[in-house]
């Protein structure tokens, strides 16, 4: 018998309703849980870690020498998502990240959304991410984000929200995978009982997406990483080995009459598509970083001519930027004439003296953001902050206010965790990955699911102690 | 065809894990050697430093030489990159910087032998214990390699940096050997043995021979024989074998080298071997591995 603590009032509970009955969709799991002897999760987790260190699952942590490489906690305890609801986020993702890569694409061309009206000039212009040498490039089919992570969470009224979009270099799929791998050697009788979607074919979708990316008929693709060192490095590894393409790093690589090669044992050999996991700012020192070790001098000048694709395109991260999130619904309406199917959340934007007078009565109740942050740093979360630190925010709000963006503090849903106390409600976010080529925007069912392991937490960022679940889409 | 990097550190990650079994019975046997009595011991256990040249960093750090300072100093010590434990980890190294061109089961195997041999290091195992568990963790991975590596340049490029290693090992081995003994024929059975063991060889010895160990025969075993996996001549038949199936034309002199080499050795035999005197002989046999080491790197390894 395992006691599952009860969510608290307010918030949406994936498995449990707010009287403790069991949600339809996690029934069988409840049922099966339930008729467990209680040492069995400890044992399962345990099992679940040595693996996982075997095999390497691992992120390294900077500047430590001796190899040590932590794990990201994972928990047995999966987050299931009923079919319906799936075909609902499926759809919104897709239209989602088919206006993104329409903006893209007439942000770097015409800029009609901006003679529109509908987006004023200097969000887009002054961007530090907007790349002004990308202006007039014409990409393959026009994509330039051909590898998008959304960030959902639940609120509670139940509802989906998408929390931020990553189009510049996303990474966790690889979490996702071996998460599913693990579960399903952990537990194979649950696969038998429950009908859920496969997510193994990632590798293949993506190589496609990939190949799809190319002019040329048959491109040789290759994934450039900054080198063991990087803490994705296991996912960049994993997805090359997976998709059987070269791991190259940019000292492997050189450009010679505006094409780029890649030294091998047998000479130089073309490459047509580098699936980048460097920022834009390290991968040619010539165009960005003098100082950068990990690009290929010559680089931009291959990529310019269109001798070489980079997926993602250099310049996305204009359109993931906080300041730009607010107008990704009018996107949607402008560039696909349709109305969006997944919300925003709710979004002040203290570069408006109206918007910043409102935040700056509320900000207690709000959380603020940096326009450029990222990984969870550099914000505010005004219900859990001291005077001290709300008092401090505020001086930096006035000093540079179109740095920052407030959204009202949400309630992540929460699912059943197997933590010290036993299985309790944590706060979970969802992390779906999203490939677009010229022939259509797909996806994989489910995504990473992360999971803020402390009690109250909101935060789920692995670098400040979130963990992963596997993420189980079912068929109906 | 492959990443003249990615072949680079496969043949790196060979040559160490191969390193580290050659240490391991080097160590054995030296350990089996310092519990004989003094007299029949001679100066045998500093043959490792010697072998591996730390003789100088050893004495630094330990000063007189002690069994038991020289068996920590080769087994445990991460401060000296000729030890086993740093032979396992920049063989680790090596294997996570081409995670993705090795099976998953060749790098849990190696992983899995870097991050146990740090605990053993720390719980300061047995000696015996741990020689036995490195030459078994040599085989694993050996054998994960054998039975789940596609037969590519990948492979090849694994299989040369474990013979190069090899010959070189044996190589000297078989010169600290002659040089602590003379070239003399007088056989001093324990310390031929004691050889004899290191490389697995001892049971061959005596079904071929059936006859105290001398050091014509040894000699004869280690260097000349086909059918023995550590000698000389299987080395070199190894070593022509998977660089002769590398692509492309950029290791001719690499191949004509290994060609040679193989050549000689097969055409050799052992009174030729002691008219030009033994450590002569292996001296030159030493300067032409590392010229064949030299020449695999520039054709394929360096980046051009």
């Amino acid at each position: 018998m395992h006691a599952l603590t009860l969510p608290e009032p307010g918030h949406h509970d994936e498995m449990l309703l707010s009287s403790g009955a069991v949600r339809s969709h996690y029934q069988h799991f409840a049922n099966w849980l339930q008729a467990q002897p209680p040492e069995m999760l400890a044992r399962k987790r345990e099992e679940a870690n040595q693996l996982f260190h075997r095999v390497g699952i691992t992120f390294a942590v900077y500047g430590d020498d001796s190899g040590a490489e932590r794990l990201i906690p994972f928990d047995t305890i999966p987050r299931v998502i009923p079919a319906a609801e799936w075909r609902q986020l499926e759809a919104g993702l897709a239209q989602r990240v088919r206006a993104l890569n329409a903006f893209l694409d007439d942000i770097y061309h015409d800029h009609q959304i901006i003679k529109a009206g509908r987006i004023p000039a200097e969000q887009v212009f002054a961007n530090a991410q907007y790349q002004p040498l990308m202006q007039g490039i014409s990409l393959p089919d026009g994509i330039w984000a051909h590898i998008t992570g959304v960030d959902l969470i639940r609120h509670a009224d139940g509802s989906y929200y998408v929390l931020e979009d990553n189009l510049r270099v996303p990474s966790g799929v690889s979490y996702m995978l071996e998460n599913r791998k693990m579960m399903m050697r952990l537990f194979p009788e649950l696969f038998a009982r429950h009908a859920i979607a496969p997510v193994d074919h990632y590798p293949t979708l993506l190589l496609a997406t990939l190949r799809q990316a190319s002019r040329q008929e048959n491109p040789t693709v290759v994934v450039l990483t900054p080198g063991q060192h990087n803490s994705a490095y296991f996912e960049h590894a994993f997805l090359a080995q997976q998709m059987g393409v070269e791991l190259v790093e940019g000292r492997d690589l050189f450009v010679r009459d505006d094409h780029v090669y890649m030294r091998t044992t047998a000479g130089h050999k073309r490459i047509d598509v580098i699936y980048r996991r460097i920022d834009d700012a390290f991968l040619d020192p010539l165009a960005f970083r003098p100082d950068s070790m990990l690009g290929v001098p010559g680089l931009m000048h291959a990529y310019r001519q269109g001798n070489v694709v980079l997926t993602n395109a250099i310049g996305t991260g204009v359109a993931d930027d906080k300041s730009i999130y607010p107008y990704v619904p009018e996107m949607i309406r402008f560039y696909l004439g349709e109305e969006p199917i997944l919300h925003n959340v709710e979004t002040f934007q203290c570069r408006n003296p109206s918007e910043l007078d409102h935040v700056l009565a509320n900000l207690d109740k709000l959380v603020v953001k940096e326009v450029h942050g990222a990984g969870g740093y550099g914000m505010l979360v005004g219900p859990a902050a001291s005077r001290a630190e709300i008092e401090d925010f505020r001086a930096r709000l006035l000093a540079t206010p179109a740095n920052y963006i407030a959204q009202p503090t949400l309630c992540l849903s929460s699912c059943p965790t197997f933590v010290e106390s036993g299985i309790a409600p944590r706060h979970i976010d969802l992390r779906p990955f999203v490939l677009s080529s010229g022939r259509e925007t797909t996806m994989v069912a489910g995504g990473l699911t992360r999971v803020a392991l402390k009690e109250g937490s909101l935060v789920v960022n692995s670098s400040q102690g979130g963990g992963t679940k596997d993420t189980w889409v079912l068929e109906d | 065809m492959m990443l003249s990097r990615t072949a680079d550190q496969l043949f790196w990650m060979a040559r160490q894990m191969e390193r580290a079994e050659n240490l391991a019975r080097l160590l054995d046997v030296s350990l089996a050697v310092s519990l004989l009595p003094a007299s029949r011991a001679g100066t045998d256990i500093s043959a490792p430093l010697a072998l591996t040249g730390t003789l100088e960093a050893y004495q630094t750090r330990h000063g007189q030489i002690s069994a038991s300072d020289v068996l920590a100093f080769m087994s445990y010590d991460l401060g000296n990159p000729s030890s086993i434990v740093s032979c396992f980890k920049s063989a680790r190294d090596n294997a996570h910087a081409v995670r993705g061109k090795i099976t998953a089961e060749m790098w849990m195997s190696i992983n899995s032998t870097w991050l146990e041999a740090r605990e053993l290091a720390a719980a300061g195992c047995g000696y015996q214990t741990f020689f036995d568990w490195v030459k078994e963790r040599s085989h694993l991975f050996r054998g994960a390699t054998h039975g789940t590596c596609q037969r590519t340049d990948a492979f090849s490029f694994i299989r040369l940096g474990t013979f190069i290693e090899r010959a070189d090992n044996t190589a000297r081995l078989l010169d600290v050997k002659s040089q602590l003994l003379g070239d003399s024929d007088s056989a001093d059975y324990y310390a031929w043995s004691a050889l004899l063991r290191a490389v697995g060889a001892f049971e061959a010895y005596h079904a071929l021979y059936r006859d105290a160990p001398s050091g014509r025969r040894v000699a004869e075993l280690l260097l000349l024989r086909p059918d023995m996996p550590r000698s000389l001549r299987a080395c070199f038949d190894e070593t022509y074998k998977w660089l002769s199936r590398i692509e492309g034309d950029n290791g001719r002199a690499a191949k004509r080298l290994a060609a040679e080499l193989r050549a000689a050795q097969a055409y050799t035999s052992v009174d030729e071997v002691f008219e030009t005197g033994l450590h002569d002989y292996l001296d030159k046999m030493l300067a032409d591995i590392t010229r064949l080491g030299a020449l695999v790197q520039q054709a394929y390894l360096e980046a051009a």
